[in-house]
């Protein structure tokens, strides 16, 4: 089968960048679209409605009882939340991915959520902490995780074939499991409510999003993205191999505890802000993939915009007065979704 | 060499296992001097409030040597079946599977018995297996170790993600589940550990008899074939096997974490590669292990306990470490 497509490919290969770029170009353009369209939905829609019109006077400041509050500061911060969320586990995970050479491997599976989740459940539990408290528990906690995977992993002296990636992910995956259990004991030591708030912090959600945080998170990313984006040309050269991007001048170690701390930083960030919100991550990146055709690093921040700004809207308003977190959402339909995604990766022969 | 280890192995695991479970009867809140414990065995008076504590500490320990013997037993097949020196329940799903299973079990059908507990985390344990070995086996190179402790890991996220979210919804099962899900040993009597251990022992059997299958497992397909192994039969059989320790082992425990991993490197490290000679000293090993954890998490933050789900991890994180630094090429 492969002898007679690999012709074809070959064939195909000089106009594929290009018709990959134009692909990219239109992807982004919907999901922009789909983007602005599900915050202007989330601004109006809920319980209860509001006319357009009234949205837009109440942002540009004109004081309307029972609407204002509503959508200046609840709605708005909320989608804006949703949306830099979406960008940052977007990219975080695709960065994983991408360099660990492996869908699963996002920071969800590998350790720095958990990390992140164990800072602010200690956090929650030990201290009753909330807010900004709360938020550097869990930044600490992903971060100090991250960075002593990093070390146990031996990620800063150089290694070769893929060996240092796979001790980074191993241990990664064995102090994710440690530190669940850590979690779990945790859980068992404290009242009914604690853990009831432990609980609903653990899956995620926006209802506490508020323009402080939006504050937050558009400072981080205005600092993470463009070393993000310095970076991702590097690793497209660590993608060739250890042993190629040193010979063609790489410092590979730094390079990748570089990219893994700004991934790191980028998820640890959001999860101190919105909780794990689970498979955000992990979804994007292959999300991206299968509708431009190749990684896209842009295509993957706005699927991961699109898929919390989906889930927080379904949590809201798709079970009547019931109003479910957007990480039960993601959690519900992310699990499946994953399934699916794997099968038909296989299939298409990846 | 190894005869003389195999030997000394099985005499002091047999004698690591009677002091451990001398002191998991007689360690705890009310300590119990071993004399008294003794008699409380050969002599029982109802009377005596030390007998007592000490029978209502017998069911706490059967289940210990239960869940320590299949896990152990199971993490060396899994181990031997797979290639894979990073296999173990936890890592590789099948907890998850399990609990999450009884979890839904928990909180859609309200079920309470070890029985019911035992069906939802066999089927758990069972979905879990298949699932973790279809994502890993995708691609070219197969199920490597990496590929297996990913997918692992992914399923375990996945379905956590499911359960967190479940549970959200209903304080009840939130609160059951949280004591749970630890892994304890004192939440069972002892009618449900022998219900249990009915099965652990099917499961036992299995892999006790395959020792020498997973030996020949050990050399790669193609030597298994050459050595008249019929591969795919024999992984299905021992799949099965490590799905009834494993889910028997949830049903009377939790989900515990490590011990499966931890064991069988050591009884490796001890008497070789030969699985004839490395599920005996697991046998062994396993229940003398959890029970130490769990005499030590009685006795280490009074009056709290710490439950043998944590100790386990706390001994298990830093040997999985250890073995993925000192192996040069994990991917294989």
């Amino acid at each position: 089968m492969s002898a007679a497509v690999a012709p074809a490919a070959d064939v195909a290969a000089p106009g594929t960048p290009r018709r990959h770029a134009a692909r990219a170009r239109a992807v982004l353009l919907i999901l922009a679209v789909v983007v602005i369209g599900l915050t202007v939905v989330r601004v109006l829609v809920g319980s209860p409605m509001v006319y357009a019109d009234l949205a837009v006077r109440a942002i540009l400041g004109e004081q309307i009882p029972g609407i204002s509050f509503i959508v200046v500061q609840n709605r708005l911060p909320t989608a804006v939340v949703a949306i830099l969320a979406g960008v940052a586990f977007g990219l975080s995970g695709t960065v994983f991915q991408t360099m660990l050479r492996n869908p699963l491997a996002s920071p969800d599976v590998i350790g720095v959520t958990v990390g992140a989740s164990a800072g602010a459940v200690i956090a929650m539990a030990f201290f009753q902490a909330s807010g900004t408290t709360l938020f550097w528990f869990a930044l600490l906690g992903g971060m100090g995780t991250a960075v002593l995977i990093l070390l146990v992993a031996g990620a800063q002296r150089s290694g070769s074939g893929g060996a240092v990636d796979n001790r980074f992910v191993l241990v990664g995956i064995g102090v994710g499991a440690g530190l669940s259990a850590l979690i779990s004991y945790v859980m068992t030591r404290i009242d009914t409510r604690t853990a009831s708030d432990v609980m609903h912090w653990m899956v995620g959600s926006l209802s506490t999003s508020t323009w402080d945080r939006v504050l937050v998170l558009t400072l981080s990313l205005l600092v993470l993205i463009p070393l993000l984006a310095v970076l991702v040309t590097r690793l497209r050269i660590l993608q060739l191999g250890d042993e190629a991007a040193t010979s063609l001048g790489l410092r590979v170690p730094a390079t990748r505890t570089g990219l893994i701390l700004v991934a790191v930083a980028l998820s640890a960030l959001t999860v101190a802000v919105t909780g794990p919100l689970s498979f955000v991550a992990f979804l994007s990146g292959p999300l991206a993939r299968m509708a431009v055709g190749r990684p896209s690093f842009p295509v993957a921040a706005l699927m991961g915009a699109t898929i919390v700004l989906a889930a927080d809207f379904i949590g809201q308003n798709a079970f009547g007065s019931v109003e479910l977190p957007a990480g039960v959402i993601t959690g519900a339909l992310g699990a499946p979704f994953l399934l699916w995604l794997l099968t038909r990766s296989s299939t298409s022969g990846s | 060499m190894p005869r003389g280890a195999t030997v000394l192995a099985i005499v002091g695991g047999l004698l690591a296992l009677t002091v451990a479970s001398a002191l998991s009867l007689s360690v705890g809140a009310r300590s119990v001097a071993p004399s008294v414990v003794w008699d409380s065995l050969v002599a029982y008076d109802g009377s005596l409030t030390d007998h007592v504590v000490v029978h209502s500490r017998l069911q706490r320990t059967a289940a210990g040597i239960a869940v320590g013997a299949a896990l152990a037993v199971a993490g060396a097949a899994m181990q031997g079946m797979t290639r894979n020196p990073l296999a173990d329940p936890g890592i590789l799903g099948l907890n998850a599977g399990a609990s999450a299973a009884v979890v839904l079990g928990v909180y859609f059908l309200s079920i309470s018995q070890v029985t019911q507990f035992m069906v939802f985390a066999f089927l758990g344990a069972g979905v879990g297996t298949v699932l973790v070995y279809a994502i890993a086996s995708m691609g070219r190179d197969g199920a490597t170790p990496v590929k297996l402790a990913l997918a692992g890991a992914a399923i375990t996220a996945g379905l956590g993600s499911l359960v967190n979210a479940l549970v959200l919804l209903d304080q009840a099962s939130l609160d059951r589940m949280r004591f749970w899900q630890v892994g304890t040993l004192g939440a069972r009597d002892l009618g449900d550990v022998a219900t249990v251990g009915v099965f652990m022992l099917v499961g036992l059997v299995i892999t006790v008899i395959a020792t020498p299958t997973l030996n020949a497992l050990a050399l790669g397909d193609d030597a298994a074939v050459g050595l008249g192994v019929p591969v795919r039969r024999a992984r299905v059989g021992l799949g099965l096997a490590t799905v009834l320790l494993c889910g028997a082992a949830v049903a009377l425990a939790g989900p515990i974490g490590f011990l499966g991993l931890v064991v069988p490197h050591a009884a490796r490290l001890i008497v070789g590669g030969d699985y004839r000679r490395i599920v005996p000293v697991c046998l062994l090993a396993g229940p003398s292990l959890v029970l130490a954890a769990d005499v030590i998490g009685r006795v280490i933050a009074p009056p709290a306990e710490v439950q043998v789900g944590v100790m386990t991890a706390l001994v298990g994180v830093p040997v999985f470490i250890v073995l993925i630094r000192t192996r040069k090429q994990v991917g294989l």
